[in-house]
């Protein structure tokens, strides 16, 4: 167990002094600083146009569908990870359980090529 | 140790006060940001508690992936913010019921661990130490064998969301030109290009 976080005490200090820099440079230019804000200086763009509308706008459903079917795939092969490394103790038992479940997805990775789902017009 | 010791306290205090945010931010996109946050420090505490793997697939899945779907959510409903207000007292009974049901099951499985007779039988089968097995290998060696229906089971809620989602979401648009490989590389000179002869200086 100490071992195991010993190896991950390097992320911890990364992870620190990442906090600390940010802190540092956003709260040292607030503190020193003069802050005079006014309208044209709070607005998104300092030149150019003005913004038309809002942009928590509706989006199109396709990159919610494109999105959901990343995470289908995502979590298929986060199953890989412990199998891969384990496949020495679990046989070919373990082989073939992967095989089926692996089917089991390429049959849904199928239809979606087929109904035309990975297509962005 | 003591490192180990003010780590926990870290995690535990940033993922306890950025839950509380997600739940009382104004702007839900804020609060999905908050959400990401304590995804991250719960990763930190698997990690303390020496499940790696479950902190790299908290990582990985819910802050790489749920995280994105869950700002396409809110970015996809029409909210105006000034109404959502209004509407938290109306919500309150139904939110304190899910929240009395979720905190009577896990009071069921922790009272349920101290009385229950089976117990015993699994503390003396505990997972092996790390030093001699990691976790991923621990996990490995029993997902893919001992618990072969649950895993097959995943596989088949993966392909139920998969074809759910392209039935719920997918309609295909009409008048879009696509790109046909198959017609283009079907197509042939002779049926495309004609050669004409022009005398000079007069028309075709």
């Amino acid at each position: 167990m100490e071992a195991l976080l010993r190896e991950y005490l390097p992320i911890l200090i990364f992870l620190m002094i990442a906090v600390g820099l940010a802190v540092a440079a956003v709260g040292g230019s607030w503190i020193v600083a003069r802050q005079r804000p006014d309208r044209e200086k709070d607005s998104p763009y300092e030149c150019g146009f003005a913004p038309f509308n809002d942009a928590r706008r509706q989006f199109d459903v396709r990159f919610y569908l494109v999105a959901i079917l990343f995470i289908i795939f995502d979590l298929e092969v986060a199953f890989l990870f412990p199998w891969a490394i384990s496949l020495g103790s679990i046989g070919l038992f373990g082989f073939w359980s992967m095989v089926v479940f692996l089917g089991i997805l390429t049959i849904g990775f199928i239809y979606e090529w087929k109904k035309g789902a990975l297509e962005w017009e | 140790m003591i490192v180990q010791g003010l780590a926990f306290y870290m995690f535990a205090a940033i993922a306890v006060a950025s839950a509380v945010m997600v739940i009382s931010a104004r702007n839900p996109v804020h609060s999905v940001l908050f959400l990401i946050l304590a995804f991250f420090n719960a990763a930190g505490l698997f990690v303390l508690m020496g499940a790696e793997f479950i902190a790299m697939i908290l990582v990985v899945v819910y802050v790489g992936a749920v995280a994105v779907l869950f700002l396409f959510v809110v970015m996809m409903l029409d909210i105006s913010f000034s109404e959502l207000r209004h509407g938290f007292l109306q919500y309150l009974p139904m939110g304190g019921l899910i929240g009395v049901v979720l905190l009577a099951e896990l009071l069921t499985i922790v009272v349920g661990w101290l009385i229950s007779p089976q117990v015993g039988e699994v503390r003396a089968h505990p997972t092996p130490p790390i030093d001699q097995l990691t976790n991923t290998h621990a996990i490995g060696r029993i997902l893919y064998t001992d618990y072969i229906y649950l895993f097959q089971a995943a596989g088949m809620v993966l392909l139920v969301a998969m074809v759910g989602a392209i039935v719920l979401t997918l309609r295909s648009r009409e008048g879009v030109k696509k790109q046909r490989i198959a017609t283009q590389l079907a197509r042939r000179r002779e049926d495309s290009v004609e050669i004409k002869k022009v005398q000079p200086g007069s028309g075709i």
